[in-house]
């Protein structure tokens, strides 16, 4: 057998040879594809680490925020504006108000930078530094600290208290080594003493890191960046949330369920269709225009009003729901109708009571989508005027207010980069972790809401 | 106080009429041959929506117009010359006249004018409440006589609830026609007052951007030149789409023909992590991160690079844009037929010829579809341009100097106090217009392709 030469066995030879060659050629080919896929991937998961690491390594510092520990004498050589003024010896109310607030300036004019001076030379009896310097160590608004706990309790009058005083912005830069810590003397923002008091208040423990608990705490500030914080971003996106969940989800699955269950096919429920295809596809910042041009020029809604960005919202979060409620719809069984409907089950009571209930993971999941991409949108906000500054929390939703994306847009922007850069990385992490819990609640009650379906 | 008296008289409305409608219902439905035709629950809500409809529309129109029928009562006690003051003394007087009469009280002596109008205002506000609750509760009772009367066995009553249910459905379902309405409306509306100040021609095929801040009304307008901000939308979104599609098709095609169950429930997920970050934050990124490393790689090998430049927001947006890519061509390849990729390997061509010579010429105009949505999304994004671009509008061809996008003019015309008067601020409208074509037509032949493709292998 193996003796037999079958025909054409002598040309086969070159010819094995060139399907051998174009083999390993081939298989170099897909080797190379397939490291083509790998790389892809690769980059692909490189970018979420960098960002991820850039984020969390500039932004995870900022929470814990150089944090001076004083004893404060509230002198009353010092503190002007005598007694608190009573209700009783008014006869009106307004009458009382006006006295108290000029007593709260006659307080406010009292030089309280002495006494934060006095605190803090306490705590470095030796060392000669001039009091503007001395004054650099600590936040500009230190003195407002102190009259404040003075409002609040004017009892404090003559009597020494421990007070914790957020360090300087500059300080902290230079404690933390976000500037370069070897540059000339002209080149620092601080002065040399108090560069060397700095030091010297970290080492003996005068100064320490502490949580910054302010970040939540406390409004936006320009004068003093050291206690700057999102509590108002956070109401104003709070307030937002709250209208686009009251609007967008009860609006959004009210025409998911007309237009998948009741709509007859026609003219117009095709335009609806292919409108709200569209819709999700128009860029965000059109939906500014469109609240800049009706919701504020036309109907006269206040600027920087979280009430006007959750309309805006709730217009640009609408076409989500929709389209993910009626994916959901689509997914019920039509058996399910069938068997409601066989059983005299008028068309609602099979819409409502059947086949509505079978959707709720999706229907919820859908929201939860919808609200974090409302949550993280900039773009259109900025068109209706919500990137004012605001320096106080929104007590209601037709108050100026501003957002977290907003409030990081504006981080980012201020000049003092080395620590606001550090401050809009904390900024992003809040709202990153926002998102993730958002997510983590939809996991958490779709997979109840499933085991109980 | 006020609210609590309204949530009180309708929650009042809401459990009377429907207990009414309920109780009367199952009390006709003694009778041996007396069957109702809707459950008494039906009757219940048909009698509650009959009381309570009338009374919300009253209330509602009391909080439309109290404001201004409480301003005009005050006026007109108060001396004729308060009203031919200027607007800000007016509502000043006004604010004092309110303080009094809630009782606050004003700094100093109320003159006895304001007195005497606090006290009538006073009394007013109270009678107006009244009346204004009176009114609605009469209503609201009377349309729960009406339907109580009605209630009858052979009343439909769940055929009427259907109905209003059906009607609400419906007008929930137009807001979507609505807002696009509204978006065309107020973009043309206002873009047509914009083309009255500048000439059309001007706008679309003008190389100069530079309007000009007015300080004075009568300073010139500006030049409104399209094209140098059309230029660099498209360079970003080229060099977004170099970034994105390479990426995106490769690890979707790698995920789905190559890697192991495992390992794509593990790597897809964090893909698209990507696609939920919010804009801003891929903006930063490209601030803090991207340019400077750009511009630091661009001194190494003796290029200048800007830090902020079109090439740092093209390569952060191409990040942003690989999951939109990834998973619409994950989506797509599942498409393609099994047997004609088993065909292919039983023919003895290796996987990736099998991927190059028959999935994606398969796939192709599907894959096509989704690299046009990528690009809409990529002319609509704003945050990382604003941030990384430069905003330098001149028509330059060199991506590593800085550049501005149409989104990026809209942001910079409308922030800060918007007049909606002069072309400065108008001319965001003419430019969302022209964002706003784009996108569509971009969308519609993506979408027609996309259904192209599917129905070529359903």
């Amino acid at each position: 057998m193996t003796d037999t030469v079958l025909p054409g066995a002598a040309a086969g030879a070159p010819n094995r040879e060139r399907v051998r060659k174009s083999l390993t050629r081939r298989h170099r080919n897909e080797a190379l594809f397939r490291w083509a896929g790998i790389l892809s991937i690769a980059a692909a998961l490189g970018f979420v680490a960098i960002l991820f690491g850039m984020i969390l390594s500039k932004g995870l510092p900022s929470f814990w925020q150089s944090t001076v520990h004083v004893e404060a004498f509230f002198d009353p050589d010092l503190i002007e504006g005598g007694p608190r003024p009573e209700l009783a010896d008014f006869p009106s109310q307004a009458d009382y108000q006006q006295a108290v607030n000029q007593w709260q300036r006659a307080v406010t004019l009292s030089n309280w930078n002495r006494i934060v001076e006095t605190a803090l030379r306490a705590e470095a009896p030796d060392f000669e530094i001039e009091s503007r310097d001395l004054l650099e160590l600590v936040n500009s608004a230190a003195r407002f600290q102190l009259r404040d706990m003075y409002f609040a309790n004017p009892d404090v009058l003559g009597q020494t208290m421990p007070v914790s005083i957020l360090a300087s912005a500059n300080t902290d830069n230079w404690l933390k080594g976000t500037i370069n810590r070897d540059a000339p003397d002209d080149r620092q923002q601080l002065a040399a003493t108090t560069r060397a008091l700095a030091d010297q208040f970290e080492a003996n423990g005068t100064i320490s890191f502490d949580f910054a608990w302010h970040i939540f705490t406390n409004v936006d500030s320009r004068s003093a960046p050291a206690t700057a914080g999102l509590a108002g971003a956070f109401m104003g996106s709070l307030y937002m949330m709250i209208v686009v969940i009251v609007l967008a989800v009860p609006i959004g699955v009210a025409s998911a369920v007309y237009l998948e269950e009741f709509a007859p096919k026609n003219r117009l429920t095709d335009l609806i269709e292919v409108n709200i295809n569209n819709l999700a596809a128009v860029p965000s910042i059109v939906f500014g225009l469109l609240g800049a041009a009706i919701f504020i020029n036309y109907m006269g809604l206040p600027r920087s009003a979280p009430l006007v960005g959750g309309l805006v919202l709730t217009l640009m979060t609408l076409p989500t729901i929709i389209i993910a409620t009626r994916a959901a719809l689509r997914a019920v069984p039509p058996s399910l109708r069938q068997a409601a409907l066989g059983l005299g089950a008028s068309h609602n009571q099979t819409v409502f009571h059947h086949v509505l209930p079978m959707t709720y993971p999706g229907i919820l999941t859908a929201t939860i989508i919808g609200v974090a991409q409302a949550l993280g949108e900039t773009a259109p906000l900025l068109l209706i005027g919500m990137s004012a500054f605001i320096a106080n929390i929104p007590a209601g939703p037709l108050d100026s207010a501003t957002a977290l994306p907003v409030q990081i847009y504006l981080w980012q922007g201020n000049e003092n980069r080395n620590f606001f850069e550090a401050r809009t990385s904390a900024a992003i992490i809040v709202l990153l972790g926002l998102m993730l819990l958002l997510n983590a609640i939809a996991i958490f009650l779709r997979s109840r809401l499933e085991k109980r379906a | 106080m006020n609210a609590l008296v309204i949530a009180a008289l309708l929650l009042v409305l809401l459990t009377v009429s429907y207990q009414v409608g309920w109780s009367r219902s199952r009390k006709l439905a003694t009778g041996k041959d007396q069957r109702l035709h809707s459950r008494p629950i039906y009757h219940g809500v048909l009698a509650a929506l009959f009381a309570l409809l009338p009374a919300i529309v009253i209330l509602g129109l009391w909080a439309l117009f109290s404001q201004s029928v409480t301003n005009s009562f005050i006026l007109a006690q108060l001396p004729a010359e308060v009203a031919q003051q200027q607007p800000f003394e007016v509502q000043a007087a006004i604010a004092r006249v309110q303080a009094i009469a809630s009782g606050y009280g004003v700094i100093g002596e109320p003159t006895p004018a304001e007195a005497a109008a606090a006290s009538a205002f006073a009394s007013f506000q109270q009678l107006s409440f009244l009346g204004v609750i009176a009114a609605a509760a009469a209503l609201g009772a009377g349309g729960l006589f009406w339907a109580q009367r009605r209630i009858a066995p052979r009343l439909r009553a769940r055929s009427e609830v259907e109905v209003f249910v059906r009607l609400a459905l419906i007008a929930c379902s137009t807001v979507a026609i609505l807002t696009t309405l509204g978006i065309v409306l107020s973009l043309l509306s206002d873009a047509l007052r914009f083309f009255s100040f500048i000439n059309p021609l001007d706008f679309f095929f003008g190389t100069t951007w530079n309007p000009r801040f007015q300080s004075t009304g009568s300073g010139s307008a500006g030049e409104y030149g399209l094209l140098p901000l059309l230029w660099g939308t498209v360079m970003i979104s080229i060099i977004a789409m170099l970034v994105a599609v390479p990426i995106g098709l490769m690890s979707a095609i790698y995920l789905s023909q190559y890697a192991h169950d495992r390992v794509r429930n593990v790597v897809k997920p964090i893909i698209e992590i990507l696609a939920g970050i919010p804009t801003i934050v891929y903006g930063f990124f490209a601030l803090v991160t991207v340019g400077p490393f750009l511009s630091g790689l661009g001194d190494a090998i003796g290029i200048d690079i800007r830090a902020t430049s079109a090439l740092t927001a093209g390569i952060v947006m191409g990040i942003m844009i690989i999951p939109f890519i990834s998973s619409l061509s994950d989506d797509i390849l599942g498409q393609v037929p099994r047997a004609m990729r088993d065909g292919s390997l039983g023919l003895g061509a290796t996987q990736s010829e099998t991927i190059r010579k028959v999935l994606l010429p398969a796939a192709l105009p599907g894959v096509v579809g989704a690299v046009l949505l990528a690009v809409s999304r990529a002319i609509g994004e704003t945050m990382i341009v604003v941030l990384a671009a430069g905003n330098s509008p001149v028509l330059r061809a060199n991506p590593a100097e800085p550049t501005s996008t149409v989104t990026v003019s809209i942001v910079n015309q409308l922030t800060g106090d918007a007049d909606f008067t002069s072309p400065q601020s108008l001319v965001a409208f003419a430019l969302g217009l022209t964002l706003f074509a784009m996108t569509l037509l971009l969308n519609v032949l993506a979408l027609y392709i996309v259904r192209k493709f599917r129905e070529q292998y359903e």
